[in-house]
Order: structure tokens, then sequence, then C-alpha cells
């Protein structure tokens, strides 16, 4: 039990530091990249200045997150004079939470064998010992290795909504409110799509646990291809992707925080480090949304052509490589290709202007969950023949 | 709308392919050693591309012998529309033409817009702006009020393409 609990503990600490690292180098991301693209420099002027010197320290502009951070921290915790006092401080955790829990049925790496972990000739020592503590148990990189995995994100991410919906109501604010009911109505009409897009995933792998989904992208399409979700249903990764992005409520679904119009929607009635907890729930669901893409469309944390074992490529060479090497193959290869869908969201935030809100509802119920539906029954179909 | 442009996926890809090809340019360069941006990094850069014209500095004349030609009439300090200069005057009774002259002549920079109405309105030719480029930006706006020390700078006498004026002739000369 004890061998459990360390190698479960250290996958939560890994979980819960990766989604937040990563959450604080996209606003750094956001600002570079968005700079960059629009021929400017970015934010760094931030600097860590060594104590009795005059060296400083300006890492391209990463110490730019952690001034935000603690200005957050700092600023004044205002209450308004709201009725709800339990709602108005529980929305923010309602709407951080969720976004945390999704990541814990992601896969972020193969299976580990923690005895198996060292080689035995380099380091006998710490080999045997691992050895002796861990013995043969091997564990998939989950938090939580749940059957029933794609269930279970589309039930926490629909306990997204109350956050926000608790936020405006609690704000005693008509434009908050009109900003949360917008967030509302936009969060659940989507949700119905990406459910859509989803479901015909899960015809495709024949299963709702997202560890098999990455072990079935790990084959070969046609003898040659990698059978990523991406080329088996890319009609399913473009509405996933939407939709996702309009969970998000990022621009280009943006209207219930939009900047220019509601001051800053469901969320004006918060202060420091409540209103930072939005902040980065929101960056932490980019993570997440990423996160899900790459494991359901983007082959997970496996490279192309690449097993538990090694790689294995289609003319029948293989190349086979330790346990450690491939563990932190894997786990590399998942938070860099994280992070590059995670920079795509990004450039598509900065790219493309903002939907009216009746444009909204019509492109969630009229366009994408028709063409989702499309896509689910032609999937139906296809795998009805060919099985 | 066209059929091309319902199909809002495509002008997506269009738009993401301008911003796109912008972002790798941009970032090829910062890869490759240049700057890929068109921002100056100012105060660590200057940019080099003022007017050759530019006027940006106040300067106050002088009579050949050494003395400020302001008589501290306060016509520039009136015309001012950022009302930006401030003038202390005192008395000066050994020179009979001349009884005023500035004892505190002070523009505020943070203030001044560069409009020239000063010069203007000045009768005696005693303050005009120079071909400079400003250097103005600081982090103390108490730091930044030009005094007579800094306007007197520059001496006309020794300049030839701006000679000192011949004085006009007097009224009870023979």
């Amino acid at each position: 039990m004890i061998p459990d609990l360390v190698v479960h503990g250290a996958f939560m600490l890994f979980a819960i530091t990766f989604m937040m690292l990563l959450a604080t180098v996209f606003t750094w991301v956001e600002r570079k990249q968005s700079a960059i693209m629009s021929d400017r420099i970015g934010a760094n002027r931030c600097y860590i200045r060594i104590p009795f010197t005059n060296i400083k320290f300006v890492a391209w502009g990463l110490f730019h997150g952690i001034a935000d951070g603690g200005k957050l921290l700092l600023k004044e915790n205002f209450t308004p004079a709201t009725y709800d006092r339990l709602c108005y401080n529980l929305a923010p955790w309602l709407a951080a939470v969720p976004v945390l829990l999704i990541f814990a049925v992601v896969p972020f790496g193969g299976t580990l064998a923690p005895g198996r972990l060292v080689d035995a000739d380099t380091f006998p020592s710490i080999a045997a010992g691992l050895h002796a503590f861990f013995g043969d148990r091997t564990y998939t990189m989950q938090v939580a290795g749940l059957d029933a995995g794609l269930l279970f994100v589309l039930a926490i991410s629909g306990i997204g909504v109350l956050g926000t919906m608790l936020a405006g109501w609690s704000s005693n604010n008509k434009f908050s409110l009109m900003g949360a009911s917008r967030a509302a109505s936009q969060m659940i009409s989507y949700e119905v799509a990406m459910g859509l897009a989803l479901i015909s995933m899960v015809v495709t792998y024949g299963t709702l646990d997202l560890d098999a989904m990455v072990k079935w992208q790990s084959g070969l399409l046609l003898g040659a291809v990698p059978a990523w979700g991406l080329f088996v249903q890319p009609f399913a990764f473009v509405f996933f992707l939407t939709a996702s992005i309009a969970e998000n409520k990022r621009i280009p679904f943006d209207l219930p925080e939009a900047e220019s119009e509601l001051v800053a929607g469901y969320f004006t009635e918060y202060t420091s480090m409540k209103m930072g907890l939005f902040m980065l729930s929101e960056f932490i669901e980019i993570v997440v949304i990423s996160a899900l893409v790459v494991t359901l469309f983007l082959g997970g944390y496996n490279l192309p052509y690449m097993t538990d074992a090694g790689f294995a490529f289609p003319g029948g060479a293989t190349w086979s490589l330790s346990h450690f090497t491939v563990v932190v193959l894997q786990v590399a290869t998942f938070a860099i290709k994280t992070f590059i869908v995670g920079c795509f969201q990004i450039q598509i935030r900065w790219t493309l202007p903002r939907f009216r809100y009746d444009q909204l509802m019509s492109l969630g119920w009229k366009i994408l969950l028709p063409l989702a539906a499309v896509n689910l029954v032609v999937t139906v179909l296809l795998r009805w023949v060919t099985l | 709308m066209g059929w091309r442009e319902r199909i809002f996926i495509i002008e997506v890809l269009r738009g993401l392919n301008i911003t796109g090809s912008v972002f790798l340019g941009n970032m090829w360069k910062w890869i490759t050693g240049r700057k890929g941006a068109l921002t100056t990094y100012y105060p660590e850069e200057r940019r080099s591309d003022y007017s050759p014209n530019n006027r940006g500095r106040h300067v106050l004349t002088q009579r050949p012998n050494g003395e400020v030609q302001c008589v501290s009439c306060n016509l520039c300090a009136t015309a001012c529309p950022a009302y930006c200069i401030e003038i202390l005057s005192h008395a000066n009774f050994a020179d009979p033409a001349h009884p005023k002259a500035p004892e505190r002549f002070e523009i505020d920079y943070s203030r001044c817009i560069f409009c020239g109405f000063c010069v203007e309105a000045c009768p005696e030719d005693a303050i005009r702006m120079v071909k400079d480029i400003p250097d103005l930006p600081g982090f103390d706006r108490t730091a930044m009020w030009g005094k007579m020390d800094l306007l007197l700078h520059w001496h006309p006498i020794t300049n030839p393409r701006k000679p000192y004026p011949p004085a006009p002739p007097r009224a009870d000369a023979p």
C-alpha cells in the first residue's frame, strides 16, 4: 500500500505542478506571442536583482507572471455589499477546482514500473533499493485510472458553469449578471456540441478510458501512418477544439468577459486573489483543453511509431530503449505537445474578432450541433459496416 | 457573403496564415540574432530618425557684453499656452537702457509643448529655439525644469550664421 501511495502522491504532485507551471508560462507566452506577432517586443522589464549588486536578471519577461501573482495577493480584499457572502466567496473556487480536476484522468505518460526504472548495471544500489521497495508493480501514469475517463471529463466540465453563474449572481451588479447569464448559456450550448464530438471519438476508439485511447493511437493506419485521432476524425477535431475554446470563454467566444463592453463581465466585483483565481482558472483550462486535445487527437504521450518498449517503425525496424528513457521521453512529449496546442489556441485568440452574441448562439446550436451529429452518424455507420 | 465566407473555417485559416507567417518570420529573426520587432527599446536604444529641422531646445540670447537680452517683459510667459515659463525679474539701474533683467528664467519641460509662441511673442529676440533633438524623458518631474544656465548655453556672437542684430537708430541721435 505504501508504494502505491508514494507513486500516486508523486503523480498528483506532478499533475498540480504541471498545470500551475504551464498556466503561468502561458500568461507569459500570451504576452510574448501576441507581441512578436505584432512586430513588438512584449513585456520584458520585470527583473530580479541580486542583493547588494547591480546585476539584474531579465529572463525575457518570465518574471512578469510572478510579479502579477504577487500584485494580486497584495491588493485589498474588498467585499461589495452583497447579501450572499457565501456564494460570493465560493464562486472562484467553483470555477477553479473543476478545471484542476479534469486533469486527473489525462494520461501524461505510459506504463511506469518503478522497480525497473533505474538501470541495474550503472546504479546497482539504487536499482536494488527501488526493486525491493516497489517490486514488480506497474502504474499507468494518470492520477486516477478511471474506466469511464471521458464521462468524468464531461461531468466535471459541467460543474464549471456553476462558478460563473454564482459569480455573476452574487455580485449584486446588473452588468455582472448579464455577463454571467451569457456565459452560462454559452457554456451549456457548447457542451452539447463538445459531447457529440467526443461520443464519435468513443465510437471510433471503442473505449472511454483515455489511456486505452492513447494506446489505440500508437497503432498504424494503412500500414504506414500513425493512427492519430486527427487523421481518423478530422471533423471531430475541429468541432472539439471550437467547442472547448467556447467553454473556456476565450476569444472568439469572449462575450461573457468582453473586455471593452462589460468592464470585466461576471467577475467585475472581484478583487485580488479571487480575481486571480478566475484568471488563473482560465489559463489552467487552456492547459487542460490542450491536454485533452493531445490525448484524444494527437497521439497522447507517444511520439509517432513509439510504444512502451521503444520505437517500432513500419518497415519492421525497431529501436528499443531503456525504461527510464521511455518514461522521460513520454512525459516530455506530452508536455511539448500540450504547449504547442496551447500556443495554437493563443494564436487563434489574437487572430480572430469576437462573435456577436446571437452569432455565437447560432454557431453553437445551428451549425456545430448538426454537424457534430452528422459526424456521429457517419462514424457509427462506417463502424457498423467495417466491424 | 459568399459561400466561401459563410464557411467560417476557411477565413479562420486565412487569418491564421497571415498572423502565423508574421509570427514565424519575426521568431526566425529573433532566433538568428537579429531584432524581430519594430519597437525601439527606449531608453537603451534611441531612434535616429528625428528630422534635422527639428527645433527642440530653447536658448536665451546674449548681448555682446555677455548679459542676457531678455528684459523680463513677461510677454513670452503670457503667450505660452501651457503656462510653463516662470520669470523672476530684478532691477538693474546701472544700465539705463535696460533697467529690468531676469534673475530667474525657467521653463517647465514637463509642460512645454514646443509650439514656439514664446519665440514669436518676444520683442527683443531674446528667446529662440535651436535645431536640436530634445533629451527630456526622466524619472523626476522636479528635475525637468530648464534653468537659466541651461538656456544660456548658446552664444550667438560666436555663431556666424546668426549674428547679433544691429542696434536700431536712437531717437535723439543727431
